[in-house]
């Protein structure tokens, strides 16, 4: 790919924006959504619907997504697929032009939304080449910009890129989690009548927001939790005021020894009370340094809704929505702790359980929101064990 | 789960002959699943009556029955092969509903087939197949799961049938139960029209059952592709989204791959619904179908249908995602679970996922109604297309351009196509009222009167409320009509990024030369000079996540800086052009060949590097060659993936007279660009197809061909005429499957012929033949290196000469011919390949008379016959050619010239069911879809399994209803006696009847239809008529005589109409009649194994 160098200053005509990557990179194209840059981890999606849901995941905090589907805002955009309110995500990179809207559903146009929320995006560029890319050397640090009048300081957005920390070490979930504790009883999807209300909920969970997707939250409530979401900061004393029936570790974004300085204390001590337990994706991360493993951060991540998973116990395969760029080291496991998931792509650790406590979690999305809804039943084994643990 | 080790064999049904509707994606998959069965160290037995197929090569099974796929014949086989298990879902419907009947009790009460014999169905059970395709079983398990279906009802009677439309209203959907690909079926407007098609459904129902339906049409339609495997796990392998909504049968919709116009919540709630449609029918393993309605204004989904097997939409999302659906489905029967087997593609991952891709796919069906007068080119929920192309681009823009450039009927793009009614010299505006007519019409080029209606000024909404195509596609349409226009004004772009962004819209070279006004030649020098060329992607089933070793690919144009991923190796290297979309006169025989060229070349230490643009074959299974280029078979895509690969390595050149006439007509201006082609010199074909030149060259060795001329003016013709004299035999020149040619008797035919002709054929001449009556056909393969000459099969045709060569059957060795005539026909065919300097395969059609031997024609590249050939001496020919024409010289094989000491006959399988109102009678024009094999120790055997594989069944007993010309009616008695002895009743028209009764022979009478009620028609219709001989001269016999055809056909009624195949039917008679037909592996027959 060319250099910044080899590009001096000029861009072709009608270049609107473009993605300059730490090591030089410039790859030029057209601008998307709002103007200005942004900088964050590149990462690929290989999703090929959802991407409203993708955009407004929490866990993309800090990150540029490239989407490896070309057409992108082919079904616009609409307020009922998103996963928070303010998107986490830095900005995005397409192969094709947003084109009009094509959806009954369909509210806005994908451009108008990303402006709206402030999103900056790049198109026009060979996204299976950064793919490529990125899967053979990782995630790089990149900064997009976009600038109608197409005038671009490359060097300043290179140093933009070099200077930008990178995820390791960083906590984001802390950008991300709610300010206030609330309570959640919106119910899952459903074709034809869309979102519904929890009517009769039989147990009480808190969720801790690490930067939850609200479709975790939505699973809960059609499960029968009245959810209460509390910050990520919370206590265990500020967790066991609500007497819950399980405590739910949400997923997020950033690294997770980082969020583990003061999220591992709460949930070792949870853990400890013998409540039974639930987390998802950073969730997952937490409990496992709580229980004394190590996290790393992987080369290139899991983000798509096509990643087969195995369930150790059963044998069944399920395809799941996945999107994590650390992952828990299994050999680090405490004896106590067995993997109950792995991943069939490359073999990383998809799941554990306590083998003396109501307590598991999974690196992957149950909820999906989007992707397949084949891990559902997770959401059963929760209330299971908080059945249980009401009987015993 | 590892697989079973229960079983040791495993008998796998094949789909037969090529037919609307089941086509040669199931040699795709049959191949696939024989070859991972063997693998896997299962003894395979394969019956399929096409010889034509790959499956059905020797080696590809350990048994291969070529013999007719009826539940009787199939039951012998097992009874002789005694397999464990039984895999039905590999071969259609054909294959399904033979198994069904397999493992149905008999009415007696005794156990079924399989039963007794103790073998197991896999892949689906009987109870699965009848709950999937019976209609209310099917809707009962819909409604147990919650999943809504149009309001129908199933009737047996019209009665039933008027009833129930209180219920469902009008329009109505009429399907027949246990049919293939909706025949039959259709949908009503009004209560006539309703009653008419369900007549004609309850007709073509093999169970008298229909079923009617609310219609949702224009509602949006969607194709799940779903792999179940024994612990459960399923998994999506494709989502289809038909660009045609509802109303036109998914076989003749352009589809794209994938959905492009649901969000991901709508998504998945079709993903859910098809593996619950899955998990309630019962299908515990393999690959199914299901497809859906999607009301597009509130989103309400409605099942359709499912199919339990893999099917065409299978193998078209195996090609389009790299997931081999078939050899996964083959293994998954056996007991594997997804977990256990490997991604071929990636190489790293396991096959249970769901393929993601980066591009878009589409398809277009490929239509022949110009073959068949008095058809309309209407689309219905019957389908009608004989086959399709595919294509694969990083935008749907380019996706669909290369689709239709691929569609071999002349298009570079969207064409301009000239609206029905409307005056193409109009001033614009135009009366918009004219081009909603045109756009409501269901017509294969439909897609391209939208763009000519948006051309007109229509508006998108104007189109989409009478097309209901979604706006999503009008639009981006509508972008390239608009790029097209700023072209036509301002002409070529004058920078890079402006060719960049034409050719990333998919626009061909072709197509911007029509628009500019320049020749296409200058508009590629153009865009190269400013260094626009395309880059190649890997389709590797996850969108560049992981690695993918192997080279299956497609061509994109990215921005300037965009990646090219094939990596060509340094080895010496072999291009195949494969044949492009199936169609009347070149289909699966050419992929055959192309497909051997392949392997022969793979032996031969080549790299082979397949190009074709046909998702049902198996030359574009990326296992077939080391490279595979998934492209429109134009002289741009071609050219420019050529050169790609020539930029490491040694190209040894490019294989043109494998794929049929499609790559041929490449030649010319792949020479011109300096790649090498293999094999037989360019010119020979020239020289064979010049009219001028060739007779001049068979002067030149003194051999004869009928007199003939050219004519370029109706004055002319008539004169030639008058000289080689009428009847006389008229086609224009270049043209393949005898398009356009027909037996003119008079002048007036003549005058008649010609003003269609020279509009068919353009600027080319007319060529006459004089026509020999009562000649015998002989078509000859031969396999030539440039000096040494092998004769690989001499075959007698059934019908006589004038029927076109496609159409007829034939046997191999010949039946009739003598001797001396055989070996007259081998040295022309030696002399003939000699002279025109034939490097590989050449085809010559004969016509012997009196026992005189004239040349018709000679083709000096692959033939039709050549799998027919191959298959029934055990010479794998096409091999051998490819051999030679990498260099390898014909001594080197050492072929013996031997006739085999069976007898195999081909004969031919036509559509005509599917287009009502067509005249049956065969002529020069091809019309057949495919063929069928009958293999055996002699003639009358044979010809009795190819009749009975052809789905035509002999009878051993009743009345056989006789009317001939009067010139056969000599020939007649002897036949006529046979069948007397034999048992037949005879019955004849007072003609026929008074010349036999004359002969002393016993003959009912019956009136022709147009002497008055009850005529012949009412005797085939009440049953009466078991066998139909009528022969027939002149225009006004053959009109007269349609309506006998024509209930022939709907009643299912054998029917011949050349003395020779009276003949050859008669002889079938008796050898049936003689004995049970004994059924014999193919392996069995052959000396050597190829």
């Amino acid at each position: 790919m060319p250099t910044a160098n080899d590009h001096a200053a000029a861009p072709p005509p009608g270049t609107t924006a473009v993605l300059v990557l730490a090591d030089g990179t410039v790859i030029w194209g057209r601008g998307l959504g709002a103007s200005g840059s942004a900088v964050g981890e590149v990462c690929f999606n290989t999703s090929m619907t959802g991407y409203q849901e993708i955009l407004t995941d929490p866990s993309y905090a800090g990150q540029i997504i490239s989407f490896t589907f070309p057409h992108i805002g082919n079904v616009g955009a609409n307020p009922e697929d998103v996963e928070t309110t303010t998107p986490a995500a830095r900005g995005l990179v397409l192969r094709a032009d947003i084109t009009q809207p094509a959806n009954w559903r369909a509210t806005r146009h994908l451009d108008d939304w990303l402006k709206a929320n402030d999103l900056v995006g790049i198109a026009g560029i060979d996204t299976r080449r950064l793919t490529r890319r990125i899967r053979d050397g990782g995630a790089p640090s990149g900064v997009v910009a976009h600038d109608p009048g197409g005038r671009f300081d490359l060097a300043a957005l290179q140093r933009q890129a070099q200077d930008w920390p990178g995820l390791a070490g960083m906590d984001l979930a802390i950008e991300v989690t709610r300010r206030q504790t609330e309570t959640w009883d919106q119910t899952r999807w459903m074709p034809s009548d869309g979102y519904g209300r929890l009517e009769a909920p039989k147990f009480r969970v808190v969720a801790i927001d690490y930067g939850a997707k609200r479709n975790i939250l939505r699973c809960l409530a059609s499960a029968g939790c009245t959810v209460t979401v509390v910050p990520a900061t919370a206590t265990v004393e500020d967790v066991m005021r609500h007497d819950p029936h399980g405590v739910f570790l949400s997923n997020g974004p950033g690294d997770p020894a980082a969020t583990g300085r003061y999220a591992v204390p709460v949930v070792r001590d949870l853990v400890a009370t013998g409540i039974p337990v639930f987390g998802i994706c950073l969730g997952h991360q937490i409990l496992s340094l709580a229980l004394g493993a190590r996290t790393e951060k992987m080369h290139q991540g899991h983000r798509g809704a096509n990643h087969p998973v195995k369930d150790l116990a059963t044998g069944r395969v399920e395809i799941t929505s996945q999107n994590h760029g650390f992952v828990v080291v299994p050999e680090s496991l405490p004896p106590m702790v067995e993997p109950t998931h792995v991943s069939l792509f490359d073999g990383t650790n998809e799941g554990i359980r306590m083998k003396d406590r109501p307590v598991f979690s999974v690196q992957y999305h149950p909820e999906a929101s989007p992707g397949p809804m084949d891990s559902h039943y997770l959401f059963s084994r929760f209330i299971a064990l908080m059945e249980a643990a009401g009987q015993g | 789960m590892p697989k079973r080790t229960d079983i040791e064999s495993i008998c796998i049904i094949g789909a037969g002959p090529i037919i609307i509707g089941q086509a040669c994606e199931f040699d795709y998959s049959g191949a696939q699943a024989c070859k991972a069965l063997k693998e896997e160290g299962y003894r395979v037995i394969l019956v399929n009556s096409n010889p034509a197929t790959i499956m059905t090569d020797p080696q590809l099974a350990d048994s291969t029955y070529i013999e007719p796929i009826t539940p009787d014949v199939v039951a012998r086989i097992l009874e002789q092969e005694r397999p464990d298990v039984l895999l039905p879902t590999m071969g259609g419907q054909t294959a399904l509903n033979t198994a069904m009947t397999l493992d149905t009790p008999e009415p007696t009460g005794e156990e079924s087939v399989l039963q007794r014999l103790g073998i197991e169905l896999i892949g689906a059970r009987r109870e699965v197949i009848a709950k999937a395709e019976d209609r209310l079983l099917f809707r009962e398990a819909m409604d147990a799961i919650g999943l809504s279906s149009p309001k129908s009802r199933l009737v047996h009677t019209v009665d039933e049938a008027v009833d129930a439309l209180d219920h469902i209203g009008l329009p109505a959907i009429i399907r027949p139960s246990f049919t293939l690909g909706g025949t039959g079926g259709g949908i009503a407007y009004n209560r006539q029209e309703y009653e008419e098609i369900v007549r004609g459904g309850l007709r073509a129902s093999p169970v008298r059952e229909v079923l009617v339906e609310e219609s949702v049409l224009g509602w949006k339609e969607y194709e799940m592709e779903v792999v179940r495997d024994c612990a459960d796990n399923c998994i999506i392998v494709c989502s289809i989204e038909n660009v045609d909504p509802m109303g036109v049968h998914t076989g003749d919709s352009i589809t794209v791959a994938p959905a492009l116009t649901l969000t991901d919540k709508e998504y998945q709630v079709m993903r859910n619904a098809s593996i619950a449609v899955l998990r309630e029918i019962g299908v515990d393993t393999g690959g199914s179908n299901v497809q859906f309605a999607v009301d597009p204004a509130t989103g309400r989904l409605v099942i359709i249908e499912m199919n339990p097997r893999v099917s065409r939409s299978s193998a078209l999302a195996s090609k389009a995602t790299g997931f081999p659906i078939a050899k996964v489905a083959a293994r998954l029967a056996v007991g594997y679970t997804l977990d256990e087997l490997d991604n071929d593609i990636t190489r790293i991952t396991p096959a249970s996922f769901e393929p993601t891709i980066d591009y878009v796919v589409t398809k277009i069906p490929r239509f022949t109604f110009e073959k068949f007068a008095g058809a309309e080119p209407l689309l219905t929920t019957s389908m009608k297309s004989v086959g399709e192309a595919m294509s694969i681009g990083r935008s749907f823009q380019e996706s669909v351009q290369k689709a239709l450039r691929s569609m071999e009927t002349g298009l570079t793009g969207f064409n301009e196509i000239e609206i029905p009614g409307l005056n193409p010299d109009a001033e614009m505006p135009v009366e918009p009222d004219t081009v909603r007519a045109a756009l409501a019409r269901p017509t294969p080029e439909r897609l391209l009167v939208v763009a000519q209606a948006i051309r007109l000024g229509l508006s998108l909404d104007d189109i989409h409320a009478v097309t209901r195509y979604d706006h999503w596609f009008l639009a981006q349409i509508a972008e390239l009509v608009e790029a097209e226009e700023t072209v036509r004004r301002t002409g070529l772009p004058a920078d890079p990024n402006g060719w960049s962004r034409l050719k990333r819209m998919g626009f061909s070279d072709a197509r911007l030369a029509e628009l500019a006004g320049f020749e296409e030649e200058a508009v590629a020098a153009e865009r190269r000079a400013q260094g626009v060329t395309p880059v190649y992607k890997r389709i590797d089933t996850c969108a560049a996540e992981f690695p993918s070793p192997t080279p299956y690919m497609y061509s994109a144009y990215e921005d300037l800086d965009g990646e090219c991923e094939s990596d060509p190796t340094d080895r010496a290297k072999v291009v195949i052009l494969g044949g492009g979309p199936n169609r009347i006169g070149q289909g699966i025989e050419f992929d055959y060949c192309c497909v051997h060229a392949a392997y022969a070349l793979a032996e031969a230490g080549f790299e082979t590097i397949m190009v074709n643009c046909n998702p049902e074959t198996v030359s574009t299974d990326y296992d077939t060659s080391h490279r595979l280029y998934f492209e429109p078979l134009t002289a741009e895509d071609v050219i420019e993936l050529i050169r790609a690969e020539q930029r490491r390595g040694d190209l040894k050149g490019v294989i043109v007279q494998f794929g049929g006439q499609t790559p041929l007509k490449l030649a010319e201006q792949i020479e011109a660009a300096g790649i090498p082609i293999l094999g037989t010199p360019r010119d020979a074909i020239d020289l064979a197809e010049d009219r001028e030149r060739f007779r001049t060259l068979l002067q030149d060795i003194g051999l004869r061909q009928p007199a003939s001329g050219i004519a370029r003016s109706v004055e002319e013709a008539e004169a030639i005429a008058g000289t080689v004299g009428y009847p006389v035999l008229m086609r224009p020149s270049y043209v393949l499957g005898g398009r356009a040619m027909e037996i003119v008797h008079d002048v007036e035919g003549l005058r008649r012929y010609i003003g269609h002709a020279v509009r068919v054929s353009g600027r080319n001449p007319v060529l006459i033949d004089r026509y020999l009556q009562d000649a015998i056909e002989v078509d000859v393969d031969a396999v030539a290196d440039g000096r040494d000459v092998h004769v690989a099969g001499i075959m007698e045709h059934i019908e006589e000469a004038g029927i076109h060569s496609g159409d007829s059957a034939c046997t191999l060795p010949p039946y009739s011919l003598a001797e001396g005539v055989q070996e007259e026909i081998v040295r022309q065919t030696t002399l003939l390949a000699q002279a025109l300097g034939v490097i590989g395969l050449m085809n010559v059609q004969f016509a012997v008379k009196s026992g005189e031997v004239y040349i018709l024609e000679v083709n000096p590249r692959a033939s039709r016959t050549v799998p027919f050939v191959a298959k029934a001496t055990g010479t794998p020919i096409a091999k051998i050619a490819a051999r030679i024409m990498a260099g390898e010289r014909l001594a080197d094989f050492q072929l013996n010239g031997r006739a085999p000491a069976h007898t195999a006959v081909k004969e031919a399988v036509f559509p005509f069911a599917r287009f009502p109102g067509v005249d049956t009678l065969l002529g020069p024009e091809m019309k057949s879809t495919g063929e069928v094999m009958g293999l055996d120790q002699d003639f009358g055997r044979a010809f009795a399994k190819a009749q009975l594989g052809a789905g035509v069944s002999l009878p051993e007993s009743g009345t056989v209803f006789v009317s001939v010309r009067d010139r056969d009616k000599a020939m007649f008695v002897d036949m006529a006696r046979r069948l007397l002895d034999m048992g037949f009743g005879l019955l004849a028209t007072s003609g026929t009847a008074d010349y036999l009764e004359g002969q002393g022979l016993a003959v009912g009478r019956v009136n022709k239809v147009l002497e008055g009620k009850p005529d012949v028609v009412d005797a085939m219709i009440d049953g009466e008529v078991k066998l139909v001989f009528n022969t027939t001269e002149g225009a006004q016999a053959i009109v007269d005589s349609r309506s006998l055809r024509r209930a022939a056909l709907v009643n299912n009624i054998p029917y011949y109409t050349t003395v020779a195949g009276a003949r050859a039917a008669v002889e079938a008679i008796a050898a049936i009649k003689a004995g049970r037909l004994e059924v014999a592996p193919l392996q069995s027959y052959l000396r050597r194994v190829f």
